[in-house]
């Protein structure tokens, strides 16, 4: 048995596999992925830790994978990979814990 | 850390080396031989342009013991140039234009006579560079003096810090190296080094402190122009990437941490054809510490030398002969050509 987990690391190399069912929609994300990843108004270094933070907040295997060596080549330290972890929990533990005003008013509505 | 040569491990033998490097199967994946990539380039045989540069290895000695070191240089390996074999490298210069000298080493500046070939450099009105790894300027009295005999004879400083953070730079050239480095910086932004308009250029060079390929130059110059300057009021004119090679000590972390198989196919996947007619040992004559000719320092590490046809020693130096020749390549050659190229001038493209 070749694979005995959904997810194989191997697979991350066949991502451009994708367009084999369907050149046209598949060639436009790559190419629009590539223009995004590009030096802008942030720098590539900036775009892989956000990509980093992303990646995690979506526990995407491949793309924690891919983004944390993206974000060393491009010279991020350890540190500002954690920290750029840091804010993708930041936000996912907000996210719910603001919803908590929502438990709240709907708590009050119903309550004498 | 001892060096491969004084731990008696079996890449101190070059033969070895080349064994692992040449296993045609990598994790199932057929790794194409570099010859084949030339080939299809258009650029075998791989042949010299014009001689520029004259890369003199003086000694494998070093204050250091770095992880990734492709010289498997350290303070217990003896190796050391001549001056007798200096002069002969001094002879050959002569009778050439070539206008550079680049001197590397393990630590070039512990030769007892690197003061006195940077001297005879200067004499023959060539530009000398040095690969000065930083902490040799605070590692005893009698080397304090370096940044001002550097400036005296106006040599180009290259030194290797592969980060901006002190944890990243220790983990590839041991602890402390980063404070120490911070130190001779600054000794030598204190004569004029990196200084605009000084005429005083000091370089720094980024190796990647782990198996993954450098980023953009100009990018990573610009951080860490930012981060040194902020920090440690420090200033610098460029910053070169440097690919690391599969060679000596860097091949034993490759194979040690699991990563040989996967930085191969890093280093093949991002070939690039531009960066293939560009490679430094075009243009590069590599000498080493016993005057055997080379195409490059990696070369010279894995004792490849120059093709049999062509002088091997230095005392035979014959530059249209040495024109004439194919350059020796193998696989850890796709080093150099995996997406902006690498050099020891940094990137290629």
């Amino acid at each position: 048995m070749e694979k005995s987990t959904y997810y194989n690391p191997a697979d991350l190399a066949k991502f451009g596999n994708i367009t084999e069912w369907q050149a046209e929609m598949g060639n436009k994300f790559f190419g629009y992925y590539a223009e995004v990843f590009k030096e802008g108004a942030l720098t590539e270094r900036e775009k892989a830790l956000i990509a980093l933070a992303v990646a995690h907040a979506v526990q995407c295997p491949y793309c924690i994978d891919a983004y944390t060596t993206d974000s060393l080549q491009k010279g991020a330290d350890e540190a500002q990979m954690m920290e750029a972890v840091h804010v993708a929990a930041a936000i996912k533990g907000g996210a719910v814990l603001v919803h908590g005003v929502q438990m709240m008013n709907k708590a009050k509505e119903l309550s004498m | 850390m001892k060096s491969l040569h004084a731990r008696q491990a079996p890449l101190a033998d070059t033969g070895y080396q080349l064994t692992v490097l040449t296993q045609a199967e990598a994790g199932g994946a057929h790794l194409p031989p570099f010859a084949h990539q030339l080939r299809e380039s258009g650029l075998l045989p791989l042949r010299p342009t014009s001689l520029a540069v004259m890369q003199i290895n003086v000694g494998k000695m070093c204050n250091q013991t770095c992880r990734h070191c492709h010289v498997d240089a350290g303070p217990d390996r003896t190796e050391i140039m001549t001056r007798e074999t200096m002069a002969q490298c001094l002879t050959a210069l002569a009778q050439t234009d070539i206008g550079v000298v680049d001197l590397t080493g393990g630590a070039p500046e512990m030769n007892p006579d690197f003061r006195w070939l940077v001297e005879q450099i200067s004499a023959l009105g060539r530009q000398t560079i040095v690969r000065c790894n930083l902490t040799i300027i605070v590692a005893n009295p009698k080397y304090h003096d370096l940044p001002e005999f550097f400036a005296r004879h106006r040599v180009r400083v290259v030194s290797s810090l592969p980060h901006f953070s002190a944890a990243r730079t220790d983990a590839q050239r041991g602890d402390g190296v980063f404070a120490r480095s911070i130190r001779g910086l600054k000794m030598l932004n204190a004569v004029g080094y990196g200084v605009e308009g000084s005429g005083l250029e000091l370089d720094l060079v980024y190796n990647p402190s782990g198996a993954f390929m450098p980023g953009n130059q100009l990018s990573l110059e610009r951080e860490f122009k930012q981060r040194l300057g902020r920090e440690h009021g420090i200033v610098f004119n460029s910053l070169l990437t440097i690919t690391n090679l599969p060679v000596s000590r860097f091949l034993e972390y490759l194979l040690e941490s699991g990563n040989y198989e996967s930085y191969m196919e890093k280093l093949v996947a991002a070939y690039n054809p531009v960066a293939a007619a560009n490679v430094m040992c075009r243009s590069t004559l590599s000498i080493g510490w016993d005057g055997q000719l080379y195409d490059c320092d990696f070369n010279q590490m894995l004792e490849l030398p120059v093709d049999a046809r062509a002088p091997q020693h230095i005392r035979d130096f014959n530059e249209q002969r040495l024109q004439d020749r194919s350059i020796v390549i193998n696989q850890h050659c796709y080093g150099c050509t995996a997406g902006a190229g690498s050099s020891c001038g940094g990137a290629t493209t």
